[in-house]
């Protein structure tokens, strides 16, 4: 197995991808959500001690280009697709991948279209699908609710999470907004969701573990239970003492969980 | 110069703003009383009506979801005054398309209006303030492209005259375009633009629309003129920007004494000073580039927020907002800027809001219409070139004093 370190460019056609590629062994593919991959987090280092842990920042996020024909999570699943084959990881052996929120949403779109090329797939927290009723979003709005509800909704104890902006640099600020703005291009309308995803997940053979913190205030217990019935083999789990981002607020439980589901 | 009467329609009945989160967006519509806004209407349409009678154009505009404005289909307003009205002008400023999702039924509504009005539309395309993103609906990210796209879209539909032809663009697609009825004006109505940034401008100039600009004072006005005339010249259009090709809004208010120029001036204030919006809706993602994001994210604001947390009528004229008091005094407020700002041919006076009550706008109408307006006539023809030449008729103290017209 190679080993690499940290990140790099990898040129697809049309879109240059920002990507982590680090540790060894069999490998295991990140999908970050809408605020962006930090290499820093310590959930990070705990799954490079094990696994060559390849994780991109999607198009528009990050340090990655948006190519401007990119405005569907299924765009950038093409895209990643593509940086599969550029990374040369064999089309014979499957590989894990965990997708986080909207990371879920494309890890989904993947693994309904091509899923005899996914071992075990991890879904944290996951978007795209909409299963509940026409006069309530499955997903409360990001974009109407007053920030401090947002903080709340996304994690157990907002407080320790929150950052001043003025102790940001310009590129991390930078950063920041852009993955906003992407974010906001791809989950805009329909709200949160693919409505042909619901059809095709039956296709996913992987063994799915749907992980969701108990306090996440943006994916409901009864949201995760829906979306992981349209999977052929998924279960549920929860993360105790975590909101939207359990890998961010507890990055021991969720390697162990992660670890648990993939060595099992 | 051509100057046009504008009211927002508001809806001014509300609670105090502290129990209101956002006048725009989420304030619930039971607040409105539907028979106090029939009310409303008419006096609304009863001002166009007057600022007709007294000579001046007519312009209204459209928003969603505010008591800032219940306008939310200024197409369905403007074929009312198509009817009510008989020479004025019609301008909308105007139709948000990249919020709209058909962009050759505006095609149809404008040429629609402009043959019931017998060639008087003046047909304006708007991108929309922020707080328009969440009525629509609408993806905040890529209005600008989506907007440019929509009006070639409508160009199109307006001057394609041999039966449907084809539109497959990025946003927008179409395999039978063949608008019934095609405009009454030849090729089609004149087109407008805001933009209140120098960046929009430049693009408005390359394509020689009439460019307007709202309250962005004597700098934002200047920098926004400056790169209309620079797109302008950059497209090979030459190197004179007829003056009729720009455009300012501004508060107006014109009394003959100076105690009830001010009262009404400050009731005008309204229109900015009630405007609570959401820090939510004010500002969504991709609605302003990533480097403005990370500047707001650092603390800048835009002037206009500055401004409103201590608004004042002195400041406001100040600021090159508004121009109030007595017709003396607007004439000189009005020449300092024409010459701070290059020049500009249309004067989009928002001569009504708020609690600025039917007499009171229809004095201001008047004795605007009466004693400044022939003024701007005489001093600034149509014909005039925006600029920054020495123009012969000298400064602007020069103009006012060689002026014959009425003084009071």
């Amino acid at each position: 197995m190679a080993t690499t370190t940290a990140s790099r460019k990898v040129g697809l056609r049309g879109v240059e991808l920002d990507v982590f590629d680090q540790g060894t062994g069999a490998p295991l593919v990140f999908l970050h959500g809408a605020s962006g991959f930090a290499a820093g987090a310590p959930f990070v280092s705990g799954l490079t001690a094990k696994r060559r842990l390849i994780a991109p920042s999607h198009p528009g996020f990050g340090l990655s280009s948006l190519p401007d024909w990119v405005e569907l999570p299924m765009d950038i699943a093409h895209i990643h697709l593509e940086l599969f084959d550029a990374l040369g990881l064999d089309p014979r052996v499957p590989f894990d991948l965990i997708g986080c929120s909207l990371g879920g949403w494309i890890a989904a779109e993947i693994a309904a279209v091509v899923p005899e090329r996914i071992r075990r797939l991890v879904m944290v927290a996951p978007v795209g699908v909409k299963t509940g009723p026409v006069d309530r979003l499955d997903i409360p709005d990001l974009y109407t609710a007053a920030p401090a509800k947002i903080e709340a909704m996304l994690y157990h104890e907002p407080a320790r999470w929150r950052v001043d902006p003025a102790t940001l640099s310009d590129e991390a600020l930078t950063i920041q907004a852009r993955n906003r703005e992407t974010t906001a291009l791809l989950v805009w309308e329909p709200y949160m969701h693919n409505p042909k995803l619901m059809h095709r997940l039956h296709r996913v053979t992987a063994p799915t573990l749907f992980l969701r913190g108990e306090s996440d205030g943006l994916v409901s217990a009864e949201y995760v239970t829906s979306y992981a019935a349209l999977l052929p083999n998924a279960r549920v789990a929860t993360i105790a003492a975590a909101g939207h981002v359990p890998h961010i607020e507890q990055p021991e439980a969720f390697n162990q969980a992660v670890f648990e589901f993939l060595e099992a | 110069m051509q100057a046009w009467h504008f009211s927002e329609s508001a809806y001014p009945y509300l609670p105090p703003d502290s129990e209101y989160e956002s006048i725009r967006v989420n304030l619930p519509n039971r607040i409105y009383d539907p028979v106090k806004g029939a009310a409303l209407w008419d006096r609304y349409l009863d001002e166009w009506c007057i600022a007709e009678e007294e000579g001046l154009e007519i312009m209204l505009n459209e928003h969603h979801q505010t008591a800032t404005c219940v306008d939310p289909a200024a197409p369905l307003v403007l074929a009312a005054l198509a009817r009510l009205t008989h020479k004025a002008r019609l301008l909308i400023l105007g139709n948000p398309i990249s919020n709209r999702r058909q962009p050759v039924r505006v095609a149809e509504e404008m040429a629609l209006i402009d043959v019931l009005s017998k060639g008087r539309v003046e047909a304006g395309f708007v991108r929309g303030v922020p707080y328009e993103i969440s009525p629509a609906n609408s993806n905040p990210v890529r209005t600008n492209e989506r907007h440019w796209e929509a009006l070639d879209l409508i160009v199109r539909a307006w001057t394609n005259t041999d039966g449907p032809s084809t539109f497959e663009g990025r946003f927008f697609h179409h395999r039978n375009i063949n608008i019934w009825p095609r405009p009454y004006q030849a090729p089609h109505p004149p087109v407008w633009v805001s933009t209140t940034s120098p960046g929009g401008a430049t693009k408005v100039g390359e394509k020689g629309y009439v460019q307007a600009t709202f309250l962005t004072g004597f700098d934002g006005t200047r920098a926004v003129f400056d790169a209309y005339r620079k797109g302008w010249r950059a497209a090979g259009r030459g190197n004179d920007i007829p003056t009729n090709r720009l455009a300012y809004a501004a508060l107006v208010y014109v009394a003959p004494n100076e105690k009830d120029a001010m009262e009404g001036a400050r009731k005008l204030l309204w229109y900015v000073t009630a405007n609570k919006v959401a820090s939510q809706f004010a500002n969504p993602p991709g609605y302003v580039p990533v480097s403005a994001m990370v500047q707001m994210a650092r603390g800048a604001s835009h002037p206009l927020s500055a401004f409103k947390s201590d608004a004042s009528v002195e400041k406001a004229i100040e600021t090159g907002i508004m121009f109030a008091g007595t017709p003396d005094q607007v004439r000189k407020q009005i020449a300092r800027f024409y010459d701070h700002v290059g020049g500009f041919g249309h004067m989009l006076n928002m001569g009504q809001a708020g609690f600025l009550e039917h007499d009171e706008t229809v004095l201001g109408i008047k004795t605007f219409a009466r004693e400044v307006y022939p003024w701007l006539r005489e001093t600034y023809p149509g014909t005039g070139i925006s600029g920054f030449a020495p123009r012969s008729a000298g400064s602007a103290e020069a103009q006012i004093a060689g002026w014959k017209g009425p003084l009071i």
